[in-house]
């Protein structure tokens, strides 16, 4: 714990825990859980372009990663593809890209595989600063506006007919998705940050009924995937990314094995034979 | 004093090569209730998305409550009008209350950055318990029945206090008495809020007894109006359905 290294990994396993639940509850509410899937893979080809041409990986995360979700929108809204078949045509041209700057890459590998793993135990106070940074933003924003949110997750189109800026609120919410991939990527890595986007907010879902409850419940699933990850990654010299996603995804199959929403779904199945 | 509160001009609307609406004119009274019927496809649905400022104007131009519908408006404008669709799947574990849905309604005319007062919660409460929802108010919304969500959705639209009220097909898929008391509720509140209201319906049986005036569409026109006594004959109704119609029996209709 008097380590350096070890209280910056502390850090980032709780400010990724934090902003990757929430914004899995938005995904994962609209049923869009395969946009974080597509953004971290372009988050991904955009740092891998990065470090191909020497410049800040992160900030070709970040292009590569607000460009994706500034085409999913648009395309799926004017509905001229639906929005699973954008996101395919998004997701299968990021990865291409993805190997073709990985196989243009000249010499050692070794920067593109840490992106693609991640590596919590060494990640840099400037990274710290900037995920803590983005996870303050994302929360003050989900206070802010909280009600907006919560209108447009649940109920989009209701939400566009009663006045509020339902377009803007859709497009913010992909657009956070972006940033907090971004931030994420060298600490949890490309492969494996969806999960941590799906897993503790999919876990919330089958737990309550309540928004803020399954915020509240998805952030602390987040962080103790996180942190045992942590644990998991130091003590047994295990891959961090792989352990977190590990984690989290046992907290994921014991929410749903004892959920109380299952009862729901066997008494709608009763009715419908009945 | 002109009390016209929809006028509509030459409104075209297209979705890419399909034109939903052609050279479509309206003008709507205030406190008026007319009934838009055709079949599927005539252009009602698209009617009602060109009022609430949904629908984007190809041609023509329509001015809702005194402001020129466009992109700019849209947003003004839809906090002043309630809309009912019909009856939506909707995912039984949707983490939000019929409470909290009701109180969605409010949320536009409220703005950004303000989070709804304990006068407005005491309003959805009032709301509720009109519509006949009040001990259903903490139920998740996914798990009501389509004449339930249709209760809610109406009490959405009433916090709202909607100067105009759009219902579009609102008793559709739904069981028969569910239906009849989804349409007796819509007339009680017309009575009540005296609102200017636009129904639309392709079924003649779900066509409330209270309509002023009856638009007709077919193939994205207006094709006939009138009052519902000189435009529910066979003759009329079977050339706009393009098949036999029969007018409903006072006893087969719903409410």
């Amino acid at each position: 714990m008097q380590y350096q290294f070890m209280q910056n990994a502390i850090l980032a396993a709780l400010c990724g825990g934090v902003t990757c639940s929430i914004i899995g509850v938005f995904v994962v509410t609209m049923h869009l859980s395969f946009i974080g899937v597509c953004i971290a893979h372009a988050a991904f080809a955009g740092a891998l372009l990065g470090v191909w041409l020497g410049f800040n990986p992160l900030v070709g995360a970040l292009l590569f990663s607000l460009v994706s979700a500034a085409i999913i929108g648009p395309m799926a809204d004017r509905g001229e593809l639906n929005l699973d078949t954008s996101i395919g045509i998004v997701f299968s041209l990021m990865l291409g890209l993805a190997f073709l700057f990985m196989g243009m890459m000249p010499g050692s590998r070794t920067e593109a595989l840490n992106l693609f793993w991640g590596s919590i135990l060494t990640v840099s106070r400037g990274n710290l600063i900037f995920l803590a940074l983005v996870t303050a933003i994302i929360v003050g924003l989900v206070f802010a506006f909280y009600k907006e949110i919560q209108a447009v997750i649940c109920h989009r189109q209701v939400a566009l007919a009663v006045g509020i800026p339902a377009t803007l609120i859709f497009y913010g919410l992909l657009f956070s998705t972006g940033v907090t991939i971004t931030a994420s990527l060298r600490s949890i890595g490309g492969l494996l940050i969806y999960s941590l986007i799906l897993n503790p907010a999919a876990a919330a879902y089958q737990l309550t009924y309540s928004l803020r409850r399954m915020l509240c419940i998805a952030v602390v699933f987040g962080v103790i995937s996180c942190w045992a990850g942590l644990a998991a990654s130091y003590f047994l010299d295990i891959p961090s990314g792989a352990s977190i996603v590990i984690t989290s995804s046992i907290i994921f199959g014991l929410a749903t094995a004892f959920s109380p929403k299952r009862k729901l779904k066997r008494w709608q199945q009763a009715q419908l034979a009945g | 004093m002109d009390n016209t509160v929809i006028r509509i001009q030459d409104a075209v609307v297209s979705y890419r090569e399909d034109v939903a609406l052609q050279s479509v004119s309206l003008e709507v009274r205030k406190g008026e209730f007319i009934g838009v019927i055709g079949p599927n496809g005539a252009g009602k649905t698209t009617l009602l998305t060109v009022i609430n400022g949904l629908g984007k104007l190809v041609q023509g131009q329509a001015v809702v409550l005194g402001l020129s519908v466009n992109g700019r408006n849209g947003i003004r404008l839809r906090r002043r009008i309630g809309y009912v669709a019909q009856v939506e799947n909707i995912d039984p574990r949707l983490p939000i209350s019929v409470r909290e849905t009701v109180m969605v309604g409010c949320y536009g005319r409220l703005g950004l950055f303000r989070r709804p007062t304990r006068a407005q919660w005491e309003d959805v409460d009032k709301v509720l318990e009109m519509v006949g929802m009040a001990h259903l108010s903490r139920r998740p919304i996914g798990h009501l029945s389509g004449g339930e969500y249709q209760r809610a959705a109406i009490a959405r639209a009433l916090v709202q206090q909607p100067e105009i009220f759009l219902l579009d097909e609102p008793a559709a898929s739904i069981d028969p008495q569910a239906q009849g008391e989804i349409l007796s509720l819509i007339q009680l509140i017309h009575s009540e809020y005296h609102m200017t209201t636009l129904f639309v319906t392709h079924d003649l049986r779900q066509l409330p007894s209270i309509c002023q005036r009856l638009v007709l569409m077919k193939g994205g026109q207006i094709w006939k109006e009138g009052s519902p006594e000189s435009m529910l004959k066979e003759e009329i109704l079977s050339r706009l359905y393009g098949a036999p119609v029969s007018i409903p029996a006072k006893s087969e209709v719903a409410f």
